[in-house]
């Protein structure tokens, strides 16, 4: 499995740190209500097909990327900085 | 004459390199002074022409030449081997000496590339990877900085605290390579 990391190019997938889905990128706001903390927190889709997933470059160039992978087939579709997914 | 009050500093890979094996050659690399520089916004890269004659190396490369060059070392970061960095480049970039925090070694000889292929999860071949070119990846589990400085030779940085591990790793590569030929 090969990730297309935007800055370093194809790498192995053990030059590579797992988080998980990228969640993080849509933290509520500070004053949000309870539901939609609760929601951030614990709640989770879980459908099959593509997942936008975090993951750390860190044998790399150390950048953490949005990874969309289809979680049925392991096809990665694209990748990009996770910096500027979040502008 | 020395006694004993004296003490004398060693190298990262002090007492385990030089090596021969087969085709290929591992030896410590003394680069000189290490300093990673990162830039704040404009004006490093421009900064770093005026002081040291080089360009800011784009991602996966290396610029100037041997004695004074700067190696491609992450996101928005490259390390300067060799001269002591110039004051002005502070004012553009984050400047941290990191001159005894890395064993940096040279692995030359003509089967060279296939020990590395042996241990880095990374295209090495002259083809791919030409002189000048650089990769962040790893060497075995070391986290490493693979440099092709010539046609049959790589300089390779890894944690200083790893040196033994990083010398352990590429001689058993060169020693395996060297017996099946």
């Amino acid at each position: 499995m090969r990730l297309p990391c935007p800055i370093c190019g194809d790498r192995d997938r053990r030059e590579f740190y797992y988080q998980g889905a990228a969640v993080a990128l849509s933290r509520p706001a500070p004053d949000a209500d309870a539901a939609a903390w609760e929601d951030y927190v614990h709640l989770r889709e879980n459908q099959p097909g593509d997942l936008d997933e975090l993951w750390s470059h860190d044998a790399g160039c150390g950048a953490w990327l949005v990874v969309t992978r289809n979680t049925v087939t392991h096809a990665v579709s694209g990748a990009k900085l996770a910096s500027e997914a979040t502008r | 004459m020395a006694d004993a009050l004296t003490l004398t500093a060693t190298t990262p890979c002090y007492g385990l390199l030089p090596k021969t094996i087969g085709t290929c050659v591992l030896t410590e690399t003394d680069l000189g002074a290490l300093t990673s520089v990162a830039p704040y916004k404009q004006g490093a890269a421009g900064a770093l022409k005026d002081a040291h004659g080089m360009d800011f190396p784009a991602p996966n490369r290396t610029t100037g030449k041997q004695g004074a060059r700067a190696i491609w070392f992450g996101r928005d970061m490259a390390l300067l081997a060799g001269p002591a960095p110039d004051a002005a480049l502070a004012e553009h970039a984050a400047l941290t000496d990191q001159t005894d925090a890395w064993a940096c070694v040279t692995l030359s000889g003509d089967d060279a590339a296939a020990v590395l292929a042996r241990l880095v999860p990374v295209d090495l071949s002259l083809a791919k990877f030409k002189r000048g070119h650089t990769a962040r990846t790893q060497l075995g589990h070391l986290n490493a900085s693979i440099t092709r400085t010539g046609v049959d030779s790589f300089l390779i940085l890894a944690f200083r605290s790893m040196a033994a591990t990083l010398v352990h790793d590429l001689v058993t590569a060169m020693e395996s390579l060297a017996a099946r030929r």
